[in-house]
């Protein structure tokens, strides 16, 4: 081996890098692909028992019978999925305005927070399914008792993220603070909220989820039938009718709409979060 | 404002603050303070040294008014406000949400200042400690260095009266702290601040104080005060000098005499 050899001294990238890149790209392609193949394995292999076990659509519908009605009842279960949508969005604004309300509220007033906070566990550990049928009898407005069923299940991540936010204020900087004699309300918005923004942000993701299922309970319990019904209420009316190729189809609507609050969510996430703080960051090595 | 003029006798300096049987006693039974009287003056860099436990902090904490003292007094002299104070704590301390610039912005912001009109200090604190282009950076794409700096444009951007410095820079690595050190006497050259300096090391506080203040422990009480007369500027010749060495002889075996007396 000669030092003068030009092959030596250039700075390609040796094995290891080269390795280390070859793993990057294939998880990168991997990532989107693999669930892609995964899924349509699935629907074949869903269609292939369908059809070589000659099960009746009654009983299992295959693929593409339920992506036939689909189409063919869009115009129900669109009408349908706006209701639901609609329930589990105000639902979701609720409890963003109920959840970080009170979190401030019970971080301004150690009383009230004494007084209230245990109230809002038992709440939340209540399951909702036992309490929405007693609600559906003293509010009278089906939308109404609804958005309360789904604000019920949806607000306490909230709640209890933004608190713990609001608590987990770096000690120096509420010292600084302090030595600055700041306000109430300057030491509430410059320094609490901001450090609370990621736990709030975390809550809201899991809150997403949750005012989906609380807004599908609602309409299981309440029932409404006919004109005006939500994903939910089709399943059930779709199931008394043993339709169960349009259940299917009203389950993808209700699953598709969960991925796509929980991806919204994780968008508005990054974009406040992504200049500064440690969960954004993607380290290299 | 500079010092240009050279250093006037220790005792001719106004004073600032000063502390008068200052006690503090947390719980009813622990001594955090006993007794102690200091006064600051116009220019000083007054260093506090001593082992863990001998209330340098609680010391800090109380001129800064987190603390109030079981006994005795704190008094400015002349009026006193809350821009009269800047503080540097371990930590850099920084808002990560917020530029830079929003950071050092900070105490003017709490006084309700408009950024607009107080931008020009804003860069100019910057510039002193050499970030000036990174004003719309966000802490997270600093160095630990760059941080503390941020953290000290921060202190001094409202030319406060007093600027208290809590071990600023025992977190860092020698070559970051050395750099830092003299950037520090070089901006405190340039605007003629009143520092006191908590620190555990004898060589750091040898190197940049006019007065060091010897502390001991249980209960945490001023042992001995050393005075460094070397002249300012000094520089790194100053570190490798005999009279830096004598010093930092003088102030080591005062702490040693701390540590034996706690012990």
């Amino acid at each position: 081996m000669s030092i003068a050899d030009p092959t030596l001294l250039t700075d390609a990238p040796d094995a290891d890098e080269l390795a280390r890149l070859r793993a990057r790209r294939l998880e990168k392609i991997g990532k989107w692909s693999l669930p892609v193949i995964v899924m349509a394995l699935g629907i074949f292999f869903w269609d292939r028992i369908v059809v070589w076990n000659e099960i009746p659509h009654y009983i299992l519908p295959g693929p593409g019978r339920v992506l036939d009605t689909l189409i063919a009842d869009w115009g129900i279960l669109y009408e349908a999925s706006l209701l639901t949508a609609r329930t589990t969005i105000l639902a979701l604004l609720l409890a963003v305005l109920g959840g970080a309300g009170l979190a401030i509220l019970f971080n301004q007033s150690k009383m009230v927070e004494m007084s209230f906070y245990p109230y809002a566990v038992i709440l939340q550990v209540t399951p909702v399914v036992s309490i929405a049928p007693l609600i559906f009898i003293y509010v009278d407005s089906k939308t109404a008792g609804m958005l309360l069923c789904a604000w019920i299940v949806a607000f306490f991540p909230v709640l209890s993220s933004t608190t713990l936010g609001l608590n987990s204020v770096d000690h120096n900087l509420r010292d600084l603070f302090r030595i600055y004699k700041a306000n109430r309300w300057q030491k509430l918005t410059m320094l609490q909220l901001p450090s609370a923004l990621p736990y709030f942000l975390g809550g809201l993701k899991i809150a997403g989820g949750l005012s989906l299922i609380g807004a599908v309970v609602a309409e299981l319990v309440a029932g409404t039938g006919g004109v005006g019904a939500g994903l939910a209420a089709r399943i059930q009316e779709a199931g008394y009718r043993l339709n169960i190729a349009r259940m299917f189809a009203a389950l993808s609507l209700i699953a598709a709409m969960g991925v796509f609050i929980f991806a919204a969510l994780s968008i508005l996430s990054h974009a406040l979060l992504h200049k500064w703080h440690e969960s954004a960051l993607t380290r290299e090595g | 404002m500079s010092l240009a003029a050279p250093l006037s006798p220790l005792d001719a300096r106004p004073p600032v603050l000063t502390l008068s049987g200052v006690d503090k006693v947390f719980n009813g039974d622990v001594v955090a303070l006993r007794d102690l009287n200091l006064q600051i003056n116009q220019g000083d860099f007054m260093s506090l040294l001593g082992p863990s436990g001998c209330g340098k902090s609680t010391a800090l904490r109380i001129i800064a008014d987190l603390l109030h003292p079981t006994r005795g007094t704190v008094s400015w002299a002349g009026a006193h406000d809350t821009g009269d104070l800047g503080v540097v704590f371990q930590e850099p301390t920084l808002m990560p949400w917020a530029t830079v610039a929003q950071n050092v912005y900070l105490p003017y912001r709490l006084r309700g200042k408009a950024y607009s009109a107080v931008k020009d200090e804003v860069l100019e604190a910057l510039k002193l400690v050499g970030l000036d282009k990174f004003q719309n950076a966000y802490p997270r794409e600093l160095s630990g260095g760059m941080k503390m700096r941020v953290s000290i444009a921060r202190a001094m951007v409202t030319r406060p009266r007093l600027i208290l410095m809590d071990e600023p820079f025992a977190a860092l690595d020698e070559i970051t702290r050395f750099k830092l050190n003299n950037d520090l006497l070089a901006l405190k050259e340039k605007i003629g601040c009143t520092v006191i300096f908590v620190t555990h090391s004898v060589f750091e506080s040898v190197f940049l104080s006019d007065r060091i203040v010897v502390m001991a422990a249980r209960p945490g009480r001023v042992l001995r005060e050393v005075q460094v007369d070397a002249p300012y500027p000094r520089t790194e010749e100053f570190r490798t000098s005999a009279e830096y060495a004598a010093h930092c002889r003088a102030a080591s075996d005062a702490l040693h005499e701390a540590i034996g007396v706690a012990a």
